[in-house]
């Protein structure tokens, strides 16, 4: 009878333990479910990253790679229209693309009528009668003679021969004809076609043909804007960053500058652009799409993340050297740019790398203040007309030829290989002065 | 001699006064006994003795350059007769530089015997302006040199007086950010003054159409433009809230694992990877949105039998800026987690909670202020991009909330009114700079607040 009872309680309890251990086999699932979708996340952005480079770089390689095709040019002194080749006007105007088009011609026999022929020069670039204007100033005496010159091929030709344009489409598909990949089969065939490395990329500037369009005057551009953006906002960012650490005084205008450099440090790129545009352009008259206009306003954009910067590494230097040198006499301005300076230098290059590394990506307030024009010459000094990476990158993106998808993303990977190498210069700084006092 | 020849020359003075004035403190010292006799080191009358020569007269380059232009122009625009001075601005200019072109040469100015005339007047002046400039500099650089060199004597206090100098130079590099913030309200509001004079403030904020192509003559079709600016601002808060579905989720759940779960090794390695996203320039993910993000979307609802997706569309650009400010969410979470005491969690830990619900009930109700400063922060980074919509969420002014249809943005008709050839006076720039404004109101809120948020959290558990 007493039994009774007990079992009950018993039973009572071996029913909440079982509850108890179900509850709590919930809560360590939940536990998992939450640590799942902290892995999640993260890996869900490190996967984009991944996805966005692969993406960039498979596009990208392709540019990498021009092709030549090999042909017997003739310098034909009647083709050309040249009477007197000791004229150099009448070389420089002389009819290049016509002795190209004969040479065309003479390799490929059976073409004949405009179409055709129009057809048949669509495979050699645009550019390749320059490439033969050259040879034949720099050696006047091959007039009348003939050699053999490897000229560069048209971009839909590289975009056969890397995969981009598919052969298997039906032809009013494709942007190559079938014409046109029998001859390119037929210059295949006889090893009339080379790839090389695409040296035109590296060394050209911008361009309306793809194949002979660089990133060397965009490269030229950012050059010349960020050297006038670090001599300006490295001097500017250190001195208002040992004022603020070192001498002000607790105030109503510290307080402002120091609510406005905040305020900066988050303010859109592009109103930036709106206050270069207004100022610098407008009011003071100078030039548009100069990279000094640019290098202005990327100063005024990269201050405030120096001056923060530079500030934490003032800060950072112990009280203790400055109480020493203090001891020794030293007047506060001696403290500060004998000992405290000296100190912290390897914390502001750090800050300020960065802030150039953040200067050479920006493209938003450059295209208000018309960075963003067609420049084919490579600039030569701070006022001229200029172009800069990422802005090459948006230009080309716009741009509906094919073959300049693959520029934009070999731009991309130019301008991303110096954004790493001014980060791996950033750690490596900091990593070899870090000092914990 | 050219301005820039000129700075270089008194630079080049500067150094002189240097050596000389070092020289002359350390010669007045040797019937003393020697150098200790000085007040301060040599170095800094050296010193003292180029801030006299170079300041006073590096500052009379910059005003005189400065007012030179302004000046000219305005004389010789008042000689001119009523007839030339009483009409537009832009007609005023035109009418300059045809002065300047007669008196260059190369227009004909035998019709015009007044522009002749103001032609010469501009010759005469910008030559004695010329002239004024580099005779006044050069005196007053040399006077300031003299005056520092009859200045130094052994008792002359000049470390003390070139710390002033040096200080004060300090204090005008602080004071940028100040005229920086200045500059950008100044010149985005007074174009903006001059949009609402011809079109209404109200008609702006609450109008629904966007149209800015104004013709340029009277006659054309469809010259009136439209500013009504709700449809850029329902796309700028479409995009803005689609990126911050995606950044604040992954954003914060990345750092509460990498504050509270990962090892230090693990988070050694993956947050500055996931930093990496905030460096990747965003012309970089304007081209990855643009290209590869926006099909993949549009196959994607193409697939599952949505029809009249577009090829820029909003999703597109939302998404991929939702994964560029992750690092701005995340490394903003991460600080407030770290700074919630331990003793918080010691205290659930103690009454049985698992890590998850300690987290979940205790770390991040405590962290809640702080992350929703960063979540505003990063919302204001939304706001203000450009190059991804730019690129990737097209330029159709559609009134809409569905996020498969292109939409447009404040900074994208910012970029696009004014790149490229502009009128100065016209609506249609003018718009971009009314928009300007809004834009840099509407940061300043967010950023102001949520600094303000963040600041007053960090005090609490400081």
């Amino acid at each position: 009878m007493t039994d009774q009872p007990l079992n009950a309680i018993e039973r009572m309890a071996t029913v909440k333990q079982e509850r108890l251990n179900a509850r709590l086999k919930q809560r360590y699932n939940r536990e998992r479910r939450f640590k799942a979708y902290g892995i999640a996340s993260i890996t869900g952005g490190l996967a984009f990253l991944a996805i966005l480079l692969i993406t960039i770089f498979s596009q990208g390689i392709p540019a990498f790679q021009s092709s030549f095709i090999k042909l017997d040019i003739t310098y034909d002194p009647d083709a050309l229209y040249i009477d007197d080749a000791s004229d150099p006007e009448q070389l420089r105007f002389a009819d290049f693309d016509n002795a190209v088009r004969q040479s065309m011609l003479e390799r490929f026999p059976e073409v004949s009528g405009r179409n055709d022929t129009r057809e048949l020069m669509s495979l050699i670039s645009t550019a390749a009668g320059y490439t033969v204007r050259d040879r034949l100033i720099a050696n006047p005496d091959l007039l009348g003679q003939t050699e053999t010159l490897w000229l560069m091929a048209d971009d839909d030709l590289d975009l056969v021969l890397n995969g981009t344009i598919d052969r298997n489409l039906p032809s009013d598909e494709r942007r190559v004809s079938d014409l046109e990949l029998e001859w390119i089969d037929d210059l295949l065939a006889n090893d009339d076609i080379e790839r090389r490395f695409n040296t035109t990329f590296f060394t050209r500037g911008d361009s309306r043909d793809p194949e002979t369009a660089g990133v060397w005057g965009a490269v030229v551009g950012s050059f010349y804007t960020l050297v006038v953006t670090l001599a300006l906002s490295f001097p500017i960012g250190v001195a208002a960053a040992i004022y603020l650490e070192e001498f002000a005084p607790k105030n109503r205008l510290t307080e402002i500058i120091e609510v406005n450099i905040n305020n900066l440090a988050a303010v859109p790129s592009i109103v930036f652009g709106l206050l270069g545009l207004a100022v610098f352009i407008n009011f003071f008259g100078l030039p548009r799409s100069a990279p000094v206009v640019g290098g202005l306003v990327l100063t005024l954009m990269t201050l405030p993340t120096i001056i923060i910067s530079a500030r934490a590494s003032i800060k950072a230097v112990p009280p203790s050297i400055r109480d020493a040198a203090m001891g020794l006499g030293a007047s506060k301005m001696q403290v500060t740019l004998h000992h405290v300076l000296p100190l912290a230098m390897p914390g502001m290059l750090t800050g300020t790398i960065i802030g150039m590394a953040q200067a050479l990506g920006e493209t938003a307030p450059l295209l208000m203040i018309g960075m963003v024009a067609f420049i084919v010459d490579i600039p030569q000094g701070f006022t001229d007309a200029a172009t800069v990476l990422p802005v090459q990158v948006y230009i080309w993106s716009d741009s509906p030829e094919r073959a300049f998808i693959a520029k934009t993303s070999a731009a991309i990977m130019v301008l991303l290989g110096f954004l790493a190498l001014m980060n791996l210069l950033a750690v490596l700084l900091r990593r070899k002065f870090e000092r914990r006092w | 001699m050219q301005t820039s020849t000129l700075i270089l020359f008194v630079l080049a003075l500067t150094v002189v006064a240097y050596v000389l004035g070092r020289q002359r403190s350390v010669q007045l010292a040797q019937p003393l006994g020697g150098i200790k006799r000085l007040h301060s080191l040599p170095n800094y009358y050296g010193l003292m003795a180029a801030v006299w020569t170079g300041i006073p007269a590096l500052v009379i380059v910059a005003v005189w350059t400065g007012m030179e232009t302004t000046v000219i122009t305005g004389t010789v625009l008042s000689t001119l007769p009523d007839t030339y001075t009483s009409v537009s601005e832009s007609q005023i200019s035109l009418t300059f530089s045809r002065i300047r072109n007669i008196q260059l040469g190369t227009i004909d100015g035998s019709q015009y015997p007044d522009l002749v005339q103001a032609g010469e007047l501009l010759q005469r002046l910008t030559e004695s302006s010329q002239f004024g400039k580099v005779a006044l500099t050069l005196v007053i650089s040399v006077l300031g040199g003299a005056y520092a060199w009859l200045r130094t004597s052994p008792r002359l206090r000049a470390r003390p007086q070139f710390e002033v100098v040096l200080k004060g130079f300090f204090l005008l590099c602080s004071t940028i950010a100040i005229f920086t913030t200045i500059g950008i309200i100044l010149s985005v509001l007074f174009e903006s003054i001059r949009f609402f004079q011809s079109i209404p403030f109200f008609d702006f904020v609450f109008g629904t159409k966007w149209s800015p192509q104004i013709a340029i003559r009277a006659d054309q079709v469809g010259s009136s433009g439209a500013f009504g600016a709700i449809p850029l601002f329902v796309g700028t808060l479409l995009i803005a809230a689609i990126a911050l579905l995606v950044a604040v989720p992954l954003g914060l759940m990345s750092a509460i694992y990498l504050s509270e779960y990962a090892n230090s090794k693990v988070r050694g390695v993956v947050k500055p990877l996931l930093e990496v996203l905030a460096g990747i320039p965003t012309v970089v993910y304007g081209f990855f949105a643009a290209l590869t993000m926006a099909p993949l979307v549009r196959d994607f609802f193409q697939g599952i039998g949505l029809d009249g997706v577009s090829a820029e569309s909003a999703l597109a650009a939302g998404l991929v800026m939702g994964i560029m400010i992750i690092p701005f969410v995340s490394s903003l979470s991460d600080d407030v987690i770290n700074a919630v005491p331990n003793s918080l969690r010691d205290g659930s830990y103690g009454l049985g909670a698992t890590k998850s619900e300690t987290i979940r009930q205790v770390v991040f109700p405590a962290a809640l202020p702080g992350i929703m400063g960063g979540v505003l922060l990063a919302a204001s980074r939304a706001i203000g991009e450009t190059m991804i919509v730019v690129m990737a969420a097209g330029l159709a002014a559609n009134l809409t909330v569905n996020p498969l249809e292109a939409v447009t943005t404040v900074t994208v008709q910012i970029a696009t009114l004014l790149v490229g050839d502009q009128e100065f006076d016209s609506p249609k720039t003018l718009a971009a700079f009314a928009l300007g404004l809004m834009l840099f109101i509407t940061t300043l809120l967010l950023n102001i607040v949520a600094m303000s948020i963040v600041k007053r959290f960090r005090e609490q558990y400081d």
